[in-house]
């Protein structure tokens, strides 16, 4: 117990008091003004949009793939089933240039996101895309079958079996999975610093933004926007425990 | 099969498709580009001096993360699983933190730790040691990014046993430390593999913590992921590219290995 809360301690708390403090050096007040600067806020304002539209699309397209594992059969399940986890596998500056490469200028669909706030969403459609799945993927394969069918032999169409039997029992899953990838997605750097150019006001994300104010010697600046970010994220992980309870709940 | 055909076939094309724009298609392409210059150029490209401190400095990362983080894990699985002391509950919440927390803010808190302006940093500094942009304060980040996942995979399995097994060697003489040598770590061995493989994987491919930390010196603090960026700032797209096929095939090889582990995690 000891040797666990000193490495912890060590590791992990003492470095984030040292955020905090630094964000509290020069008054509360000074920080505000950091976060409340028209760049700052800008960059926070796009992160949360867009980790909120990518986390509902990963929500909607999670659900359907862990449906697609669990219940449908085809060749080639098994390896569709291992490539999920790629975007947790593959190191994010690797994803962002894979990304770059095809869905950039000398992309071959003579189309490009390089630059635009759409390609910072594909990069963190990517990188989240395999929370949702894996988290409502153990849970589908517990539910009975025979209700989906009792409820199709009573006469239920599809959308009415999903809405009204299966999505009851899938909802804590989505959305546990759900807050994992906007934590995600929130603090998400690697992937997203290639293929959004970092324009200030227009595609540049908080990590990015930070990144910027380190490299620049703006370190108080960066510890301020730091701290919204840690604190959203207790708030992620303090729902995320909720909702962990509540599927326990539902299981029993 | 309640989904009528239709809908199943409707619902496998939807997650194909979105799969294969978003997931097998682009590595696809990156292997192509790699490929597209011949494979003597990739092997020049990564045998060039910086390229191969890259890697060797990528590897001692991992070389320093995993057996620490590993140790540690299985530790704390035992300490929020098994003991009986209070506070636990806090430190299972602690513990999840690095996977919360953006790669950039954790690269800031150990600048502003052991940076020369920090709390620690000018100490060190006066024992002629060197933190930040350089190797420890890389190691400091990537430890503290791998942190969580030994310790997430080896808690389901130790409730999954049960005391059963421990409690009878006990009884039977067997000391705490035979005990957890002989019965707990046989029976959470695959849990251990898991998580060993999801840290290495994680400590080999970790680019913001590090970056933030490292300086970025060309051939003294690159590790290989951000040897991918500098090429391609430098618009040496080969250099960029086959630094990138490297890691992406070693993803693939892991991707591999947790198939291969995970049937046998459900046997025991």
């Amino acid at each position: 117990m000891g040797i666990v809360t000193l490495y912890l301690s060590v590791i992990v708390l003492l470095p984030l008091a040292a955020v905090f403090a630094k964000a509290g050096d020069n008054g509360l007040s000074a920080a505000w003004d950091v976060i409340t600067s028209k760049e700052a806020l800008a960059t926070l304002k796009l992160t949360l949009v867009v980790s909120l539209i990518v986390t509902a699309i990963n929500g909607v397209f999670g659900t359907i793939i862990a449906w697609v594992l669990v219940r449908d059969r085809f060749r080639g399940k098994g390896p569709l089933n291992a490539i999920i986890d790629l975007p947790f596998a593959l190191p994010t500056i690797v994803a962002g240039l894979t990304l770059l490469t095809l869905y950039g200028p000398k992309g071959p669909f003579g189309f490009s996101v390089a630059y635009t706030r759409i390609g910072v969403a594909v990069a963190l459609l990517f990188v989240t895309l395999p929370f949702v799945v894996r988290s409502v993927q153990p849970v589908m394969m517990e539910l009975d079958p025979d209700a989906e069918e009792a409820a199709a032999s009573l006469g239920a169409g599809s959308f009415t079996i999903f809405r009204r039997v299966i999505l009851p029992s899938l909802l804590p899953a989505i959305l546990g999975g759900m807050a994992l990838a906007f934590a995600r997605a929130i603090g998400e750097f690697g992937s997203v610093v290639l293929i959004s150019g970092n324009l200030p006001f227009k595609t540049e994300v908080a990590s990015v933004f930070i990144f910027g104010q380190i490299e620049s010697g703006g370190v108080s600046g960066a510890a301020a926007v730091s701290v919204v970010l840690l604190l959203l994220a207790l708030v992620i992980l303090t729902v995320f425990n909720g909702l962990s309870r509540w599927s326990l709940r539902h299981a029993r | 099969m309640p989904a009528n055909r239709r809908t199943r076939i409707g619902l496998r094309t939807v997650a194909l498709g979105y799969l294969g724009l978003l997931l097998a298609f682009p590595v696809a392409f990156v292997f192509y580009r790699t490929f597209e210059n011949g494979l003597g150029a990739i092997w020049d490209a990564l045998t060039t001096p910086n390229a191969i401190h890259a890697l060797e400095l990528t590897l001692i990362m991992v070389a320093v993360a995993v057996p620490l983080n590993t140790a540690f894990g299985v530790l704390a699985a035992l300490v929020i699983v098994r003991g009986r002391m209070p506070g636990r509950g806090f430190i299972n919440a602690i513990i999840d933190l690095p996977f919360a927390i953006s790669p950039v803010v954790v690269g800031l808190a150990l600048f502003l730790l052991y940076g020369r302006q920090g709390w620690f940093g000018s100490w060190f500094l006066d024992q002629g040691i060197q933190i930040i942009f350089s190797t420890p304060g890389m190691i400091l980040a990537t430890v503290f990014v791998s942190l969580p996942f030994v310790v997430r995979e080896v808690i389901p399995v130790l409730r999954e046993i049960g005391t059963t097994q421990e409690e009878a060697a006990s009884t039977l003489g067997a000391s705490p430390w035979q005990t957890f040598w002989r019965v707990t770590l046989p029976a959470i061995r695959w849990g251990v593999a898991y998580g060993v493989v999801l840290t290495t994987a994680r400590a080999l491919g970790e680019f913001g913590a590090v970056s933030v930390v490292s300086g970025k010196i060309l051939g003294e603090t690159d590790t290989l992921p951000l040897y991918v960026e500098q090429r391609f700032q430098a618009f040496d797209l080969t250099g960029a590219y086959a630094a990138s096929a490297l890691l992406a095939a070693i993803a693939l090889a892991t991707l591999l290995l947790m198939t291969k582990l995970k049937p046998r995690e459900a046997e025991t």
